[in-house]
């Protein structure tokens, strides 16, 4: 007996020490990522393209990291943090021994001087001898469109490692846009050396340097050997971002085994990746959502909610993720995605029921369609992250319409006067197609910025709904992460029964990869991290 | 001769004021707000405002031409709206790979098509003729899209000749001092380097030199044909002399001079980048910045795009014409 047990304990040991070897990563190798168009530029605080956050996200870090395959917060550059009980003061205790890629030592002046630089009223305070920063002339656009300066009053650096964020306002979502990429510390040094061209020469304490930058064909990057989390990484010698533009191309250089990693394949082709032996598939739901809104300021939209319900149940929504995102997302409930603290699985959902629908309809008070005139469908131009292809998507609604007895039409615009006249919510226009990729992972991301109509004119939907406006209030003012949750559910079902907007679909994010790229992670804030990415032989 | 070409440059001055006016009001007039595609869904009222203010959108029209003139004259083209970059910087990286690119395709087809014009022109209706009018038809008419396609899967992922896209392999790294990367890898002593750049160049330059390729070889064989028809090339022939003779050196040097006028048009087309060819073969020329420039309502990449297109047109139009007097003295140049 004792010796069967021996002999298992021997094969359990085994086993473990086998996976664990499976598991170790080998250091060394380049890797090849292909992406669809080349960065726009490489300073945090200016840029608004994925492309160029990809390499933010492996150059510069944060105070606060987003875990690996969540949008939950676990210290980055900060160790930990405490919030005043009045929500009011941050202070954040900095990691020691942190080196920037130049050798400027991290501390508390340098984040004072990164977040600082992007303040409209510069009320910083530096613990050091600290910097003259220059005068911002471009505006840092998500600063600016995170209202970040009606939120932050002043930064002071109180000692080396300590930092005091004073906040005007309570805004629980602060700490998680605190991860963002707009928020990543920068070498002060290397900035104040020459800041017009800090944008092509990034330096930050990520895990990979900066090497060079070949305009529209490549970036090249190469492991910090001084990297201060040597457990996670870097592994990989280098990193090598190509612009590929064209989709089919981009898979064939994959095929060929000249790229390791294929972003935004055609859809078509990943069936062909998973079939191949020597390809992988990444997939995630990707933190986005696509909605059809109605125009809330005039009739009979604003205040005919069985006419909106009437829609949502004529839209055949699935047929539209099965054959225009084919298959690559799926049906909306809420219009936050399903992955996202907060959300509510007790949503019930519109289902396709057209003679609902008609009831619906009737019950409107326009039977059949009659007294309706043609309604026009404002349709994207362009595709986004959030909708594939916005006209056929609009040609899908307008027969879904036409069965229940809606003549609709299709209107559409290049992409800027598209953003520009749907902010006017013009007379002309009855419905539209929109949609939003998430921040930061705050359902305030999505439920106030889309959806509180109350809060500012700038609001795309303009849905003007008293309660739903106390949600988001309280939402933004309470810290408790659980009681937040449960905030947000109640303004979720709330949603369902007024239907300000019909939520269509959340995109999946699918990328085929080389078989040898081990432990690649898709993140749903959609950034690119590499850190602990290994090649396999 | 000189004062030829002093005259010819000094018309490029209006020429290019033209083309400023007309880049400048037209993009005015095009909808579409660069500040509203730079920050889109995201946007606010107040972001936009700043940014358009940033940005110099909100001063009046003859305010922004003036000053937009004013800068060119001092040879600047300002910094683009998205990348923050200054022009000539963009352009000082991007021109160069489109005119090796321009260069090795015109080459190819100067060489392909002249030769196949000949030919086809001295065996008039013979199956030679038909075979190569008949896929010259093809040069024309093929998508470049479509043969980028086929050339990277026979040549690339089946045989494994020629690299499939890019201008460099990843493991090649060589001192890049003036972004002609032929003449940087000489420049650097490094054989493997101009190996690769070669190899990487093969395929993107057969692809765009089948257009101007079958144009100029079927503008070649009409040229000598009429040529050929003429009372001298008769004298030579009753003088006696060999059918190549005859061929390559009475009739080719003025049967050239239409096909001159082609070529320099073609390549004058190719100088100003080929968006599509960039595009399949992930070529980082001025086509795809361009033409991503003008997706972009980026007002400063179009405008400098264009000044730079139409420059090098000019220029390339000029050689054309002083070409015509080396070939054939006749013409004289006034």
């Amino acid at each position: 007996m004792v010796r069967k047990i021996g002999i298992l304990f021997c094969v359990i040991m085994l086993l473990m020490t086998g996976s664990a070897l499976a598991q170790t990563p080998k250091k060394g190798g380049t890797l090849v990522f292909g992406r669809g168009g080349d960065s726009v530029g490489l300073d945090p605080a200016y840029e608004t393209d994925g492309n160029s956050f990809m390499i933010c996200d492996n150059v510069y870090e944060a105070l606060v990291f987003y875990k690996d395959e969540s949008t939950d917060l676990e210290p980055g550059l900060a160790t930990s943090w405490t919030i005043s009980p009045d929500g009011l003061t941050y202070t954040f205790k900095l990691r020691k021994g942190v080196k920037f890629h130049d050798g400027t030592p991290f501390n508390a002046d340098s984040v004072v001087f990164s977040i600082g630089r992007m303040m409209k009223d510069r009320k910083v305070k530096f613990f050091g001898k600290g910097w003259e920063i220059p005068k911002q002339d471009r505006p840092p656009e998500y600063w600016v469109s995170m209202e970040m300066d009606n939120t932050v009053d002043s930064i002071e650096a109180v000692d080396e490692y300590t930092v005091v964020f004073k906040l005007k306002r309570v805004d629980a979502p602060f700490l998680a846009n605190m991860g963002m990429d707009f928020a990543d510390i920068i070498s002060p040094t290397a900035f104040m050396k020459d800041p017009t061209s800090f944008v092509r020469n990034p330096v930050g304490t990520g895990p990979f340097k900066f090497v060079q930058w070949i305009k529209d064909d490549r970036i090249t990057l190469e492991a910090n050997k001084d990297y201060w989390d040597k457990e996670k990484g870097p592994y990989l010698d280098k990193l090598i971002f190509r612009a590929i533009p064209e989709n089919s191309v981009r898979f064939l250089e994959l095929k060929a085994g000249n790229i390791h990693i294929c972003q935004f394949p055609n859809p078509a082709d990943i069936p062909l990746a998973k079939k191949d032996p020597n390809l992988q598939v990444f997939s995630q739901p990707g933190m986005n959502i696509g909605y059809l809104g109605f125009n809330l300021t005039k009739e009979p939209w604003k205040s005919n909610k069985a006419l909106r319900k009437a829609i949502a149940h004529a839209i055949n929504r699935k047929a539209i993720v099965d054959n225009i995102y084919q298959g690559m997302g799926e049906v909306a409930k809420n219009c936050i995605p399903p992955t996202m603290w907060g959300y509510n699985t007790d949503v019930p959902g519109y289902d396709y029921n057209p003679e609902l629908a008609k009831k619906l309809l009737a019950e409107a008070g326009f039977p059949g369609g009659k007294g309706l005139q043609e309604v026009t469908l404002w349709s994207m131009p362009v595709p986004r992250p959030y909708n594939p292809e916005g006209l056929k998507v609009g040609v899908a609604m307008i027969g879904d319409l036409s069965k229940i007895g809606i003549g609709a039409r299709i209107v559409s615009y290049d992409w800027g006067t598209y953003l520009k006249r749907q902010r006017q919510q013009p007379e002309d226009m009855d419905m539209f197609q929109l949609g939003w990729t998430g921040d930061n992972g705050d359902p305030d991301n999505f439920l106030a910025v889309l959806f509180d109509g109350l809060a500012s004119d700038a609001i795309r939907t303009q849905w003007h709904n008293e309660e739903y406006h106390k949600l988001m209030l309280e939402g933004k003012q309470t810290i408790d992460q659980a009681k937040r949750a449960e905030i947000y559910k109640k303004a979720q079902q709330l949603m369902f029964d007024e239907t300000p907007v019909i939520p269509i679909a959340h995109s999946m994010v699918i990328w085929p990869g080389a078989k040898n790229v081990m432990n690649f992670k898709l993140h749903p804030t959609a950034s690119v991290r590499m850190r602990s990415v290994w090649l396999a032989k | 001769m000189l004062g030829f070409i002093i005259r010819r440059i000094l018309i490029v001055i209006p020429t290019l004021l033209g083309v400023t006016i007309i880049v400048f009001l037209m993009l005015r007039i095009t909808p579409g707000d660069p500040a509203e595609l730079l920050l889109g869904e995201r946007a606010t009222p107040e972001s936009l405002e700043a940014m358009r203010d940033y940005l110099g959108l909100k001063k009046p029209l003859y305010v922004q031409y003036g000053m937009f003139l004013k800068r060119v004259v001092q040879l600047d083209l300002g910094e683009t709206i998205w990348t923050r970059e200054k022009v000539s910087n963009e352009i000082r990286q991007r021109f160069p790979a489109t005119i090796e690119l321009a260069i090795v395709a015109m080459l190819i087809s100067c060489f392909f098509g002249i030769i196949l014009g000949i030919i086809s022109a001295t065996k008039q209706y013979s199956w030679f003729d038909y075979l190569s009018m008949v896929t010259s038809l093809f040069g024309v008419s093929m998508p470049v899209f479509w043969l980028g396609l086929m050339l990277m899967l026979v040549f690339s992922l089946s045989l494994g000749w020629f690299p499939m896209s890019g201008r460099l392999g990843v493991g090649t790294d060589f001192r890049i001092i003036t972004n002609f990367y032929i003449i940087d890898t000489i420049l650097a002593w490094d054989w493997k380097a101009l190996k690769d750049v070669l190899l990487h160049l093969v395929l993107p330059a057969v692809a765009l030199s089948t257009i101007p390729l079958a144009i100029i070889a079927r503008m070649t064989r009409s040229s000598m044909l009429e040529v050929l028809r003429q009372d001298y090339i008769k004298t030579a022939k009753a003088k006696g002399l060999s059918q190549p003779k005859i061929v390559l050196k009475h009739a080719l040097r003025n049967g050239l001079i239409p096909v001159v006028t082609v070529v320099g048009l073609q390549f004058g087309i190719l100088m100003g980048g080929a968006i599509l060819t960039e595009t399949v073969f992930a070529w980082p020329g001025v086509g795809k910045w361009l033409f991503d420039g003008v997706v972009k309502r980026d007002y400063m990449v179009i405008q400098g795009g264009t000044m730079l297109v139409a420059t090098t047109f000019v220029i390339v139009n000029l050689v054309v014409d002083v070409l015509y007097a080396v070939i054939n003295p006749r013409i004289s140049v006034r």
